[in-house]
């Protein structure tokens, strides 16, 4: 009989590691604390950078994990370390032994809230990339009535030490400018900015979105944060920032803003951490074996990690990092885990 | 603008003010700015309230201006506030309110640095007995005079004879309210509300009857700002300020002003008269400016004080128009008498402002 594997999170990283491991003949059970699974790629309407819609992703996703044990609503209670495996309780009542356990925990968008001085949650045409993805999939938001002058502050929530979010979001630039691309593709008249620090497109066809947007689609790309925003007397946002290029502060009024909230740790974060006993880094991601050889293994034997659960990644990369968890569990659960009389030996040399 | 967004906000930004018991230190500007603004605090507060504020003469300057202006090393200013700290500990007090912003901002400036550099609070305990042969305690709690209006504010609302409400239409008068930069700007925490939508005057006007006005650039400079001002070749720098703040606010049609710091109001209201004499221009109706007070006189308006007890005279901006709508009742030929009835002699007209 094959181990039991448990998966927490049913996001891109924790469908992925589902479908491989059930495909190598591992009885996985899944676990997601919400209603849905998909994570955020459920909520998003088109990939970066050809724009391919999520749904078409998340449906291959699901596809592929078809037979899967798969609860929803579902969280840990408790989790106990017995002699190679771990005994799980999960928050419907089910009690999991499982072999091996893969967190897959994602991540968390950053609360554009604490950004006071954007706005957002004050002004009423300030919103989010998560706002504007979901009136890209549902064409219904009433901030969005044919808006003329349209801006984007990158780094919300990204490279900010202010707010305690010292790391890059990895996916925000690119989300941006394909974003741009796609609102001037919604409404042609109108004219974008985007506000940016650095860019930081290094993926494949990344450049090539960002010279279109550019070329094709006439985004003005100012280098310079965004100060402060506030409301004009006729509800449009009066927007101050800095263009470092021509060493000027500017002033202009949109009548749409976009925060560009950043990765964030998980809040399960912390609660996990605690149940399974793994450390936190300073950034609030979990920490791994090895950052360079073993990414997907955490300081504890049999418990592994995938996915944002190590710090901000792009979806590509994310399921990337899935199949490599699944297959270090299997070389765990092959190499390792059997030898009940070497085990704490053989940990000690290979994990 | 969503309300409940700020709502949020503020509850996020509430600081402890304690009700009673207080060591008060006054502002070395405001006294000639607006000579009865702290006279009326102390009224409020003592008289009208009940409560235990205490002050001394012995207390002297903080010494912002001149550390603003970069003319006094840290250590002599810290050296004169542990003075002030010694004061109030040697009159058996821990609560600390002071009136004047810049002072507030130095304080919690001061108070934040020794937290991180105990050894720079040692050298100046030692400055202090060396040169004074005194020995301070530092306050249980710092808050701003402000502060104390706020934490009174629905005490006054309760003792008030009249609404910040247009008598002759019923509507709530538009207030623009401006915070002293020094009160939150450096430590959002230590204000009520934070820095970027700070509750602590908004709290007052909303307990009164008044209404917000939240214009674009509400977060603005006064125009005040030390070297702005302090410098003359930098003033026409301060007055284009002011000058940015009133073509904001202008389409929200503001019917005053309410302030905190000492210079806020007074570049606010003198910057009117410029403005007005040398372009035309004027900001509020048929020809007036817009009235700006400070939370006191504001308070002392609601509270039936007499306008010209509370040296509504002093300012710049005729404050007729604004009394007229809340329906206070004053004597014109009174406007320009002294304590004692003596004629203190009328300022000469201006030629626009009205």
């Amino acid at each position: 009989m094959k181990n039991n594997i448990l998966i927490i999170g049913g996001g891109p990283a924790g469908l992925e590691a589902s479908a491989q491991l059930q495909r190598m003949g591992y009885n996985v059970i899944l676990i997601e604390r919400s209603a849905k699974l998909g994570g955020h790629l459920a909520k998003w309407d088109r990939l970066f950078p050809d724009r391919v819609p999520a749904d078409e992703v998340l449906g291959g996703l699901l596809r592929a994990a078809e037979g899967v044990k798969c609860f929803t609503d579902t969280d840990i209670r408790a989790i106990n370390r017995l002699e190679k495996s771990y005994n799980v309780r999960l928050t419907n009542g089910i009690t999991v032994l499982s072999d091996a356990v893969l967190v897959a925990s994602g991540f968390d968008l950053f609360n554009a809230v604490r950004k006071e001085e954007y706005g957002y949650g004050i002004y009423n045409q300030v919103m989010t990339n998560a706002d504007l993805e979901a009136y890209f999939k549902t064409g219904n938001d009433k901030r969005i009535e044919n808006p003329k002058k349209i801006g984007f502050v990158h780094c919300v929530g990204s490279r900010d030490e202010k707010s305690g979010c010292r790391s890059c979001s990895k996916v925000c630039c690119a989300t941006a400018v394909k974003q741009a691309i796609e609102i001037k593709q919604a409404f042609p008249q109108a004219e974008v900015f985007c506000f940016y620090m650095d860019l930081r497109l290094f993926g494949r066809h990344y450049e090539d979105l960002y010279l279109e947007a550019q070329k094709e689609y006439g985004v003005r790309f100012i280098r310079g944060r965004v100060a402060e925003v506030s409301e004009n007397y006729d509800g449009t946002l009066l927007v101050k920032a800095e263009d470092t290029v021509a060493s000027k502060p500017l002033k202009v009024t949109l009548d749409l803003l976009v925060l560009m909230s950043g990765m964030r740790p998980s809040a399960s974060v912390k609660e996990l951490g605690e149940h399974l006993g793994m450390m936190v880094e300073e950034d609030g991601y979990f920490s791994v074996r090895s950052g360079i050889s073993a990414g997907q293994r955490s300081p504890q034997p049999g418990i592994f990690l995938a996915g944002a659960a190590t710090g901000p990644k792009t979806l590509p990369e994310t399921l990337a990092d899935a199949r490599a968890a699944a297959m270090e569990i299997e070389r765990y659960l092959t190499e390792i885990f059997p030898d009940a009389r070497n085990y704490k030996q053989l940990v000690k040399e290979r994990w | 603008m969503i309300y409940e967004g700020k709502q949020k906000i503020w509850s996020e930004y509430q600081k402890e003010i304690p009700d009673d018991h207080y060591f008060y230190v006054r502002s070395c500007i405001r006294q000639s700015f607006f000579p009865a603004s702290e006279a009326t605090f102390l009224d409020i507060t003592r008289n009208v309230l009940g409560k235990d504020i205490f002050e001394t003469e012995h207390h002297t300057t903080c010494g912002g201006i001149a550390y603003h202006s970069d003319t006094i090393p840290q250590e002599t200013v810290m050296t004169i506030i542990a003075r002030q700290f010694a004061l109030m500990a040697k009159h058996g007090y821990e609560n600390y309110v002071c009136s004047c912003i810049t002072s507030f901002g130095l304080y919690c400036e001061t108070m934040e640095t020794w937290r991180e550099y105990p050894e720079l609070e040692a050298k100046i305990r030692e400055n202090l007995w060396k040169s004074c042969k005194l020995e301070f305690a530092k306050p249980k709690f710092l808050v701003h005079a402000s502060d104390l209006i706020y934490k009174y504010r629905n005490l006054i609302a309760a003792q008030a004879v009249r609404k910040l409400v247009n008598v002759h239409t019923g509507e709530p008068l538009k207030v623009v309210e401006h915070i002293g930069c020094h009160y939150s700007k450096m430590f959002p925490s230590k204000g009520v509300g934070g820095a970027e939508y700070p509750y602590v005057l908004v709290g007052m006007i909303e307990a009164w009857g008044g209404e917000i006005v939240d214009y674009p650039e509400r977060r603005h400079c006064c125009g005040f700002g030390f070297r702005q001002y302090f410098i003359k070749g930098n003033r026409g720098y301060s007055l284009s300020n002011t000058h940015k703040k009133f073509e904001s606010m202008e389409p929200f049609k503001p019917d005053l002003i309410i302030t905190n710091c000492p210079g806020c109001p007074y570049f606010l209201d003198r910057w009117q008269y410029v403005i007005a004499e040398s372009t035309g221009k004027t900001y509020g109706q048929d020809g007036h400016g817009i009235p700006a007070l400070t939370y006191e006189e504001v308070a002392g308006l609601v509270m039936g004080y007499d306008p010209w007890d509370l040296g509504l005279q002093t300012h710049q901006v005729g404050v007729e128009p604004l009394l007229d709508k809340m329906g206070v009742e004053y004597d014109p030929a009174k406007k320009y008498l002294g304590k004692d009835g003596k004629d203190l002699g009328s300022p000469q007209p201006c030629a626009c402002l009205k």
